[in-house]
């Protein structure tokens, strides 16, 4: 058969990461969704945009998902020409009130934690949706915009 | 490995000289760490170090934020030197630049 090269192969971009849910893995995780994205040529500024807001879901994954138990963290991410887009999922535990999960300096664990991390995540990508129920995990997909 | 947290101790001053990478992971040890040397040695002002540092989370927004309520609960201060524009930017978003004075350097850290 005739086979033709469209360049349609080459629109999208994805890579998948499962790692376990360990601290030692926050820096891992965002250092090598940083790596993947450099294919879009980003600014150093759209990198660290990039690692804060990983490190946050990574993070959150973590402490809250898994509550520093055992767990495996799925990231996906895609490039789609100007467009990043980053899922980090977790098997946790899940949230229960999505609205209130999300509002700045709200956190369970005020002792220690500034409550910042969905902010923070909003604040460094142009969208970000959270998909989660109790006992259902937790799902955080980013999205943003590379070079304007 | 590098460690996370250096402690430096001058009378009632304490200068923490924060890690290269300032996350969740290198945060864990610095509460307990802090609380120990804070009650020991009566500090009054508390100086942050970001000289290393080139990258950090709300994590660190965390742990500033909660040092920084327990050194005003006891009347003391709070400042950071050496922060990147990466890392200021961190800080403002986090609300700290309002909380707490930065300097350019250490010995104006100390002395002002």
């Amino acid at each position: 058969m005739e086979q033709k090269n469209f360049d349609i192969t080459r629109s999208r971009e994805v890579m998948r990461l499962t790692f376990d849910s360990r601290s030692e893995n926050e820096e891992f995780a965002r250092v090598v969704v940083a790596v993947f994205a450099t294919r879009m040529n980003p600014t150093l500024e759209e990198i660290d945009d990039i690692k804060t807001a990983v490190s946050e879901a990574v993070t959150n994954a973590v402490i809250h998902g898994y509550q520093n138990g055992e767990g495996a963290i799925l990231i996906e991410a895609a490039v789609e020409e100007n467009v990043l887009s980053v899922t980090v999922s977790d098997d946790g535990v899940g949230i229960s009130n999505i609205e209130k999960a999300m509002e700045p300096m709200f956190s369970t664990l005020p002792e220690e934690r500034s409550g910042m991390g969905f902010s923070f995540m909003e604040a460094f990508m142009d969208r970000v949706e959270v998909i989660s129920s109790p006992g259902g995990g937790t799902s955080v997909t980013m999205r943003k915009k590379i070079g304007r | 490995m590098d460690p996370s947290f250096i402690y430096e101790a001058k009378g009632q001053i304490l200068i923490i000289h924060m890690p290269k990478e300032l996350d969740h992971h290198n945060c864990r040890n610095l509460r307990y760490e802090t609380d120990l040397l804070m009650a020991e040695n009566y500090i009054s002002k508390l100086i942050f170090d970001f000289s290393r540092t080139t990258f950090m989370d709300s994590s660190g927004i965390g742990i500033l934020l909660n040092r920084y309520k327990q050194i005003k609960a006891s009347g003391g201060t709070v400042s950071f030197y050496g922060a990147s524009s990466q890392i200021r930017r961190i800080l403002k978003l986090g609300g700290m630049l309002t909380l707490m004075p930065q300097f350019e350097s250490k010995e104006e850290a100390i002395y002002r």
